[in-house]
């Protein structure tokens, strides 16, 4: 067949330029549950180590909260284990049904519809629900998913500053004359841990006639005095036209997604988003857990407020000890070193010290925005993160950054 | 804003729904399975679930992933890379290459997403693909997110593809994109031919084994296995939501180098979830049972032969199929819906598919085999076929 | 006519610099330099458009061509000069 040596060869040399050039993933493996201490092998082959997990969506704790796993098993004990088909021809069950419904009073929406990923409800909504009479307006650190989702869309795209205001108001002027136009952005922005201002979003909606469109995943459960999200936070619960979030972060961590809104946006996404129609329902394991999350923290804000207090407590004991870090108040608490080189040695120096938390680097963010993103769960207690703190300043005083600002960094190891 | 907005939705709303085109979902309130329970109490037989092993609802599934429930826990909450890969997972990857004498495999969290990752890391715009019309619409999805210049062929044309190939020689690389099970007639992709024309004109090979893995070659192995091709094809896209347990998950399969690049670019791997160590436990043990036996798919096999002999018999124009999907054509939307809702009443759940599922003036209903049907079941199909299909006057 | 270079890293300061400090020349790698993602090349494309009264085809406004002030301003000149 046509996969000869030389095309053998070309793919070899592009996956040898990519790991020349630093960028190479390596995936190490983890022999135990998602928790705030988890069991690694890294690299491949080498002994395993118990080590503080601080680089996971596992936010509120729950990926392998007994509860939750009791849910679990009950879901394939009365539902089964898979249903082998879409949602409209033999696979929607009761629970499928219960969970959207559960979600729309979570988030105070007027309807709700599960995809199999967040991913995918990013990916389909737009073509869904937009013609090319219509604009999108994106706030440009959105994520990946909702970048192909406009992709696919055949409405005009623009995009405006992170969280400028004064330039997403002027593209809504130059649009005035569109169909739709629907603004785009990230409840908490991944990279960052900074949260959209809502309020202000929904002003300049509502003053230029535009929907608003928010990706929640990194908030739902826990951003908001109870955990709805930053439209909760914002108060503007009710006001935010389509929100999307997933099941695969704090409500459980296991997989799913949805899109949550007015109900005839909802309707449309039933009718025509191709990964709704075209991919499987959610198996009914993953449905009986999220039930369960939803369950749990309708009862009680306990979780989420550790978390802040966690977060409050990690983000300060890092600005005493001097590091630089992105501004913010959510679990999303990035370490910047600006060079890519040196968050991957500082990852591997702090694997050494027991703490797993990983380097990202260009293209996830801007070249010279290299950076340490830790993230914050309700399953660590103050001394995981004190132990953690202890190791990052160990390795912060061996590269001599403490103290340091963005330009003194830069100066020694370069962008 | 919303209120203009709504005005026109409603309207297209409508629109959807006097085409007849509205989809309405019927709930289950039972685990899938041959036998299911309708949310109004009725028990009815399943013909239109993709289950076709009958692994839904299977004991040992179930057994094992409540035993990675409690090892592994309920959820990852992250992507592979950065701290969602566990021992778990590999095995599976490996489990799947095995199945399928593949060098290398990655999961997604769903094959649509497979599909819709395959294609922009390995081509660019220099590059062709070359798309079967019938391909489905996560192929086609994927095939819209990358660069690279799109040929088609009509379904299973021989003589069209090699046109098409001859047109891109121009190209750098080209791709020939095929469904293995055509999912709306069941028919097989011409393998042997496909990977003689992709010798001739240099092309490399991927295949959908959605509907075929499990279901096509004399132990499940999917179309490779069918034609003798195993570990020749470059390319294979599977589920684990179909015949493998149902569940979710996707997964692609082939040459190491493929795999090793999509690990690194394919944006559905890199931006979403880990599959749920349960879900990869119960595909591993998925795989176990398949290497010890053959059993489930000879039963889907003669339960496939078994409903096609008699329902020829009783006088249904059939598609003609190699797999476990048997299209019976009915050729008018009306009557496919019709007559699908006064099966449902006679206690067996099929749909009626009509454009623009399926071309103009060939609307049917799918019937979906599984090893999972008894000889009563299918009886009891065929018979309520009969009776419904003389009422409606489809037969003598 | 105002100076194309100059009215063209005007439009790319404005636009899509988030500090207006930040050192910007005719060479600064605008596309493979992080600074213009591709869908904020679009409407890069729209205002050369608007502004000149050309037409590009998508052909030409790669990523490649759209990649400094000085490679765009050469692809301006060359459709100004075919009008």
């Amino acid at each position: 067949m046509g996969y000869s040596d030389k095309v053998r060869g070309i793919y070899q040399d592009t996956l040898q330029k990519i790991e020349g050039a630093g960028l190479f993933k390596t995936e190490r493996k983890i022999f135990s549950a998602q928790s705030a201490e988890i069991e690694v092998e890294f690299p491949a082959g080498a002994p395993r180590k118990r080590v503080i997990n601080m680089c996971a969506n596992n936010y509120l704790g729950l990926s392998s909260h007994p509860d939750v796993v009791a849910a679990a098993h009950q879901g394939l004990d009365t539902h089964g284990y898979g249903m082998s088909s879409v949602r409209f021809i033999c696979g929607t069950q009761d629970i499928h049904k219960e969970l959207e419904q559960k979600i729309t009073e979570f988030l105070g929406t007027e309807d709700t519809i599960l995809f199999p990923s967040c991913m995918d409800a990013n990916a389909g909504v737009f073509e869904a629900i937009l013609t090319e009479e219509d604009v999108m307006i994106s706030d440009r650190l959105v994520h990946a998913s909702i970048i192909d989702g406009i992709r696919l869309s055949p409405a005009m795209r623009d995009t405006f500053k992170h969280q400028n205001m004064e330039h997403l108001e002027q593209k809504l002027i130059q649009f005035a004359d569109k169909r739709v136009k629907i603004v785009i952005t990230d409840g908490v922005f991944s990279m960052d841990g900074d949260t959209a201002r809502l309020d202000e979003m929904v002003a300049l909606c509502e003053k230029y006639d535009a929907l608003l469109f928010v990706d929640d995943s990194h908030s739902s459960g826990f951003i908001g005095k109870t955990g709805r999200g930053t439209h909760e936070k914002y108060n503007v619960m009710g006001k935010i036209d389509i929100i999307t979030t997933t099941f695969g972060k704090a409500l459980g961590g296991a997989s799913g997604g949805c899109v949550s809104g007015r109900k005839e946006l909802v309707e449309m996404c039933r009718q025509k988003a191709r990964p709704y129609l075209f991919s499987n329902t959610i198996a009914p394991v993953v449905v009986a857990g999220v039930l369960n999350v939803l369950e749990t923290l309708s009862k009680s804000t306990e979780r989420r407020d550790k978390l802040e207090t966690n977060s409050a407590y990690w983000r300060q004991g890092l600005l005493d000890a001097g590091f630089v870090l992105q501004p913010g108040d959510t679990p999303i608490v990035p370490v910047m070193l600006f060079n890519a080189k040196l968050a991957q040695d500082f990852s591997r120096d702090l694997y050494a010290e027991g703490i797993y938390a990983i380097g990202f680097f260009f293209p996830v963010v801007p070249n010279g925005a290299a950076r340490i993103r830790t993230q914050i769960s309700a399953a660590h207690e103050i001394h995981h993160l004190d132990k953690a703190l202890e190791a990052f300043i160990k390795v912060g005083k061996k590269y001599n950054i403490l103290g340091k600002d963005k330009k003194q960094i830069i100066e020694m190891y370069g962008m | 804003m919303y209120t203009r907005m709504n005005a026109f939705l409603q309207a297209e709303l409508e629109q959807i729904k006097s085409a007849g085109l509205y989809k309405e979902e019927r709930v289950l309130v039972s685990p899938q399975s041959a036998e299911i329970t309708l949310i109004n109490g009725a028990r009815v037989l399943n013909f239109c679930a993709n289950n076709y092993l009958g692994l839904a609802d299977h004991p040992r599934l179930i057994e094992a992933a409540k035993e990675a429930l409690d090892t592994h826990g309920y959820g990852m909450s992250s992507v592979r890379f950065i701290c969602g890969t566990t021992d778990l997972h590999k095995v599976l990857e490996q489990k799947i290459a095995e199945f399928f004498g593949t060098e290398d495999t990655i999961l997604y969290a769903a094959a649509f997403d497979a599909n819709g990752g395959v294609f922009e890391p390995l081509l660019g715009p220099k590059d062709a693909i070359i798309s079967d019309t019938l391909n489905h619409a996560s192929i086609i999805d994927g095939v819209r997110l990358c660069k690279a210049e799109l040929y088609r062929f009509a379904n299973a044309n021989m003589e069209q593809l090699e046109e098409r190939l001859i047109l891109a020689q121009e190209h750098n690389f080209r791709l020939i994109v095929t469904d293995g099970v055509f999912s709306m007639d069941g028919n097989v992709a011409p393998m042997d031919k496909i990977v003689e024309l992709a010798n001739k004109y240099d092309a490399m090979v991927m295949v959908d084994e959605c509907h075929s893995a499990g279901v096509v070659g004399p132990t499940g192995r999917g179309v490779t296995e069918l034609f003798n091709l195993r570990g020749e094809v470059e390319i294979i896209t599977g589920t684990l939501g179909k015949a493998f347990g149902g569940a979710i998950g996707g997964f692609t399969t082939g040459k190491k180098e493929i795999i090793a690049l999509l690990r690194q670019r394919s944006r559905p791997y890199l931006f979403s979830n880990s599959l749920p160590p349960h879900i990869v436990n119960a595909g591993i043990r998925m795989f176990e049972m398949m290497s010890e036996t053959s059993e489930l798919q000879d039963r889907l096999h003669e339960n496939t032969t078994y409903f096609v002999e008699h329902m020829k018999a009783a006088g249904f124009d059939l598609k003609p199929t190699k797999s476990a999907i048997c299209a019976v054509m009915l050729y008018d939307a009306f009557l496919s819906k019709q007559m699908a809702d006064m099966l449902l009443e006679e206690g067996i759940y099929v749909i009626g598919f009509s454009f623009p599922v399926v071309p103009k003036g060939q609307a049917r209903i799918r019937v979906q085999l599984s090893a999972g049907h008894t000889r009563a079941h299918l009886d009891k199909a065929i018979a309520a076929f009969t009776k419904v299909g003389r009422k409606l006057g489809v037969i003598q | 006519m105002e100076n194309i270079k100059d009215v063209v890293l005007k439009y790319v300061v404005d636009e899509y610099l988030d500090d207006p400090e930040d050192e910007m020349t005719y060479e600064t790698p605008l596309i493979s330099g992080g600074i213009v993602d591709s869908f904020s090349m679009v409407s890069l494309k729209r205002f050369l458009e608007a502004t000149y009264k050309i037409s590009l085809p998508d052909d030409r406004a790669t990523p490649e061509a759209f990649d400094t002030v000085n490679s765009i301003t050469d692809l301006v000149n060359e459709f100004l000069a075919k009008k």
